[in-house]
């Protein structure tokens, strides 16, 4: 079992370690998943009940295997999606996050991205959406081994703030011990796009309607690609509703 | 009148681009404005709808009796303005068909109309995506995204059809189309457009499209101006002999 994190920790330093302590048993050991090789696994990850929501998972994703996890944080109080994934040759990882918080809530993603074998693929896209005095966090750390060649890494991170007092943290991390690789990472805090407001506006939207769209498609667009994808869109719906 | 443009000045990041257009269409008409680049074509569209940053320093538009400078874009819209851009914009994660239902019922709303059930609305959109010979899939699909550019101007007239507007400005609605296209989009302009109490304005650079939809004037914009007005035998003289030639 893993002692009691401490901010001092990088990975856990924009936590909620006061709402984590009393629940922290129960998710001191991460979950371990192996995705065999060749094999391919496809998950959503909807939001539990509760005011905090924690998921510490392990996957391994063997030879030529795909990982796919599509995931929704939006904890009432505290909510972390912890994933520490090795990829082996020619592995695919890719993950979809949103980051929607509203009050004074912290969500956060955190994760740890090992390509070990060569020719491995990571795509990682989170998009958070906060308002009030709530906090929203991506710690992305893509390590790339020795020997790890032809390694394709990418990180795209964009927040949207709605209020002046939210907050969003975005730290992507590359350690990088192969010459030939490619490993990009673009992050973004902001407002939304100005032309795709007035091109909604010129439809007959009104500017509070169509920022709530474009809000929408902010995070819908992370859906896009997965399979059996309603749960998770009107999860996202019912989550942006209480944001808007 | 239904659209009256007087004396319209306009500057863009404070250098002026529209130096006293007065321009009027009655109800029925259709009037082309074509012009060389930079001349303030796309400029004398957006301010018309409204875009942020294009401010106006003199002059006024009146649309139907309304002073329409006033007015915020999604009430122009509601007030049956339909501007059809030269670069459609793409909205990911919302589909065509939920941003034109939600568009059309909240024009709706304001105009106090009934709104349009998802059955009713999936139904017109069918239709007018037929018309205008577009796979009707393709409106499942995030707005403009993954479009060619030909796609994107025949999904401005779907969405024009839908809509169903009383006065559409068509800011370049011909670039980018194949001979096939633009005869459809050609159709399409006469089809939903054509009608006594409906007007266009239709901005382009060439004369083939005019040769489809036939525009009762023709005028030519330079350097925020209009300084010629005629019938679709200017256009034809502008396409033979160039902007410099014809203004001689």
């Amino acid at each position: 079992m893993t002692a009691f994190p401490t901010r001092k920790q990088e990975e856990w330093r924009y936590a909620d370690l006061d709402a984590l302590q009393p629940v922290w048993e129960q998710f001191a050991e991460p979950v371990t998943l192996t995705v065999g090789s060749g094999e391919e696994l496809e998950e959503i990850w909807l939001p539990v009940a509760g005011d905090v929501q924690v998921r510490r998972v392990q996957i391994a994703i063997e030879q030529g295997a795909k990982a796919r996890l599509f995931v929704l944080n939006t904890a009432p109080v505290y909510g972390r999606i912890e994933l520490e994934v090795s990829l082996a040759k020619g592995a695919d990882f890719e993950l979809f996050g949103a980051n929607i918080g509203t009050g004074l809530s912290t969500n956060e993603i955190v994760t740890n991205v090992k390509h070990i074998g060569t020719g491995g693929r990571s795509r990682q896209t989170i998009r958070s959406v906060l308002n009030g005095k709530a906090v929203g966090s991506y710690l992305g750390k893509v390590e790339v081994a020795r020997g790890a060649q032809q390694t394709d890494a990418e990180q795209s991170v964009k927040a949207m703030l709605l209020d002046r007092g939210a907050t969003a943290n975005c730290k992507p991390e590359l350690e990088i011990f192969a010459d030939d690789v490619k490993c990009a990472h673009g992050a973004s805090v902001g407002e939304l796009d100005a032309m795709q407001l007035f091109y909604a506006e010129s439809r007959g939207l009104d500017p509070a309607s169509a920022r709530a769209l474009l809000l929408e498609g902010f995070v819908m667009g992370l859906w896009d690609s997965a399979k059996g994808a309603d749960s998770i869109c009107e999860a996202s719906r019912e989550a942006l509703r209480q944001v808007v | 009148m239904m659209l009256e443009i007087t004396n319209l000045r306009a500057t863009v990041a404070d250098k002026p681009i529209l130096n006293g257009v007065s321009l009027h269409v009655p109800a029925g008409e259709v009037h082309a404005i074509m012009g060389p680049n930079g001349s303030g074509k796309s400029t004398l569209a957006y301010v018309l709808a409204g875009r942020p940053g294009y401010a106006v320093s003199e002059g006024g538009v009146s649309f139907d009796g309304r002073d329409l400078l006033a007015m915020e874009p999604h009430e122009r819209a509601a007030a049956g303005l339909f501007l059809g851009f030269q670069y459609p914009v793409e909205i990911p994660g919302i589909s065509y068909l939920q941003f034109l239902r939600e568009s059309l019922n909240s024009q709706r709303r304001s105009r106090d109309e009934a709104e349009l059930s998802a059955g009713e609305f999936i139904k017109l959109a069918r239709e007018q995506a037929k018309l205008l010979e577009m796979d009707a899939e393709m409106l499942k699909r995030p707005v403009n995204v993954g479009f060619s550019g030909g796609e994107k101007k025949r999904a401005e007239m779907v969405q024009m059809g839908i809509l169903a507007p009383r006065f559409a400005v068509l800011d370049e609605t011909d670039s980018g189309l194949d001979i096939d296209a633009l005869r459809i989009v050609g159709e399409g302009i006469n089809r939903i457009m054509r009608g006594p109490d409906k007007g266009v304005l239709l901005i382009t650079h060439y004369e083939r499209l005019l040769e489809h939809v036939r525009p009762d004037k023709v005028h030519v914009l330079q350097a925020g101006r209009i300084t010629r007005s005629g019938d679709i035998e200017l256009a034809r003289t502008l396409e033979r002999e160039g902007y410099a030639e014809a203004a001689a």
